[in-house]
């Protein structure tokens, strides 16, 4: 304690206008994504029981699916097609909970003091979703290294290594935001579950992650179309593994998670108050 | 210098009005406690001071910014301790306030020395480096106090500081706002239901009931208003609101449930 005795207390938080507001703003989503690496790392078992889900798919559903030759893949073995699936599918399952952690952080009284900080709502939603990214980046690591033991012919130019990484951020960074919106409406854990469940299969089924669009009918082709899970499984495939082909190109994929991205967030930042009231 | 000035601040849920046309001002570097039941509706004023709240009508100027027209001024000039849990249990003490000093934009060749002084302050040197989640109740409070003097506001809302912490802790608590007070001259708001932390810790009290405000003073001039200047703060609150501590404004189950956890969490 320093013993000086202040009559005012001279303000230092950045108040608006008074630094540079892009430097500011991107501080404050780096800083909370600094903070989920710095939890990951207390905490690092959690890593491996997210592993086992993305195991599964590959080492069961994929080994057999490879072995029957039921889905038509083109050149492409079937263990190759899916792997890329895998690991947007994985990294949407941790997104799509983020709503979770946002409502147990309200009951708390961890969103009151948030939103009370000069932070904008922006970079407050926009730091969750790079949080959600980081978990996302793990994951990728961990599906990596899966694919890899099971044979799966990797792309491993660092080119492509990083489009990976930037889709994987950009998707994780989609679906928390539009995780974070559900959890600003409905507010409730419980509540918050039973949609989850909802949403997350028919997001992951209604998309080529597991299966190419065209065997799809008509009315499951549109809903695939305009979910953004498509573009990102599309955007890992031609970056993760070799002979990997786009449907889209990975510029159009990149644009729609952006775009998207930009939507939801502006929404959710517009909602994220209601948490506090 | 009037560092708060409250005009005609109104609350309206649907049908209920939970904040009545508060008139109220609070001078610079004052301790103030605002008073009353249950569903009174001070966690109500304190989320329409921090900007958490619109107010339906009226309004209030802290530190000299306007609640409904200046909020990022308002949120750059307050800190704020909400009534449970504002830390994050997965982070180390020392990275919670890493996180607030960053995300308060306190200058980086500032950060480390005010991190330094808030841990002595909060007196959790050693356990710095611990994960919150292992602290103890008044631990995880001092914590929260030491968080919200890294920025050094102006205005410090407490809302209800010592709720669900022994008696111990609670003393630790109010010789922690005492110094923020003096040695940091920072105007304290603190919301309660305890009369002796009322009549400890603040200077001047509002009682408020049913979202209006009963009563103002110094809790020994608010003693001697009734009658008897022997009087406990505990009479002069039955006798301004009416009843015991317990009123019609019932907390509903969910509340009570959601505190009962978080309480068993804070341990």
């Amino acid at each position: 304690m320093n013993g000086t005795i202040v009559t005012s207390p001279k303000l230092d938080a950045t108040l608006p206008g008074s630094v540079n507001p892009i430097g500011r703003w991107l501080g404050q989503c780096l800083t909370l994504a600094e903070m989920e690496l710095r939890k990951l790392r207390h905490d690092p078992t959690e890593l491996l029981t997210r592993a086992i889900q993305p195991a599964l798919w590959l080492l069961v559903f994929g080994e057999v699916f490879t072995r029957i030759h039921a889905i038509p893949t083109g050149d492409l073995r079937y263990m190759d097609f899916l792997a890329p699936g895998v690991l947007a599918q994985s990294v949407l399952f941790i997104a799509i909970f983020y709503g979770i952690a946002v409502i147990w952080e309200r009951d708390l009284g961890l969103v009151h003091k948030l939103l009370v900080s000069p932070a904008s709502r922006a970079a407050l939603v926009l730091g969750k979703a790079l949080s959600a990214g980081v978990r996302g980046l793990s994951q990728a690591c961990i599906v990596y290294l899966l694919a890899w033991l099971l044979g799966v012919k990797m792309n491993w130019h660092p080119l492509a290594l990083l489009g990976v990484a930037v889709t994987v951020l950009l998707g994780a960074a989609v679906f928390s935001t539009f995780s974070l919106i559900i959890a600003c409406i409905v507010k409730t854990r419980e509540r918050f579950m039973g949609i989850g469940q909802i949403l997350t299969m028919p997001l992951f089924f209604a998309s080529n992650a597991m299966y190419p669009i065209a065997i799809m009918p008509n009315w499951l082709k549109v809903i695939a179309h305009v979910n953004p899970l498509t573009y990102e499984v599309d955007a890992i495939r031609a970056l993760m593994i070799q002979g990997g082909v786009t449907a889209y190109g990975v510029g159009a994929d990149f644009s729609v998670l952006i775009l998207a991205l930009a939507a939801l967030t502006t929404i959710s930042a517009r909602l994220y108050p209601n948490l506090a009231r | 210098m009037k560092v708060l000035e409250i005009a005609g601040l109104t609350r309206r849920f649907g049908n209920l009005t939970a904040v009545d046309g508060l008139n109220l001002t609070v001078a610079e570097g004052e301790i103030f406690g605002l008073l009353g039941p249950n569903g009174a509706g001070k966690t109500t004023v304190i989320k329409m001071l921090t900007t958490l709240l619109p107010p339906t009508a009226g309004t209030a100027t802290v530190a000299g910014f306007d609640i409904r027209r200046q909020l990022a001024h308002v949120r750059a000039s307050i800190g704020y301790v909400p009534q449970l849990i504002s830390v994050d249990g997965a982070l180390t003490g020392y990275e919670n306030l890493l996180f607030f000093a960053k995300l308060y934009g306190v200058p980086r060749a500032l950060r480390r020395s005010r991190i330094e002084e808030a841990l002595n302050f909060a007196e959790l040197r050693e356990a710095a480096g611990r994960q919150v989640r292992n602290y103890s109740g008044g631990m995880v409070r001092r914590l929260e106090l030491a968080m919200a003097m890294l920025h050094r506001p102006r205005v410090l809302f407490l809302d209800e500081p010592t709720v669900g912490l022994d008696p111990v802790a609670r003393q630790a608590v109010w010789r922690q706002v005492r110094l923020l007070a003096r040695e940091y001259g920072m105007t304290i708001f603190l919301t309660t239901h305890f009369m002796d932390e009322a009549d400890i810790l603040c200077g001047r009290v509002a009682i408020l009931n049913l979202g209006r405000m009963a009563a103002l003073g110094s809790p020994a001039e608010l003693k001697r208003s009734i009658g008897h200047a022997d009087a406990t703060l505990d009479e002069v609150f039955a006798h301004f609101t009416g009843n015991s501590l317990e009123t019609e404004h019932e907390w509903n189950y969910r509340d009570i449930s959601q505190t009962r956890r978080n309480l068993a969490r804070l341990g």
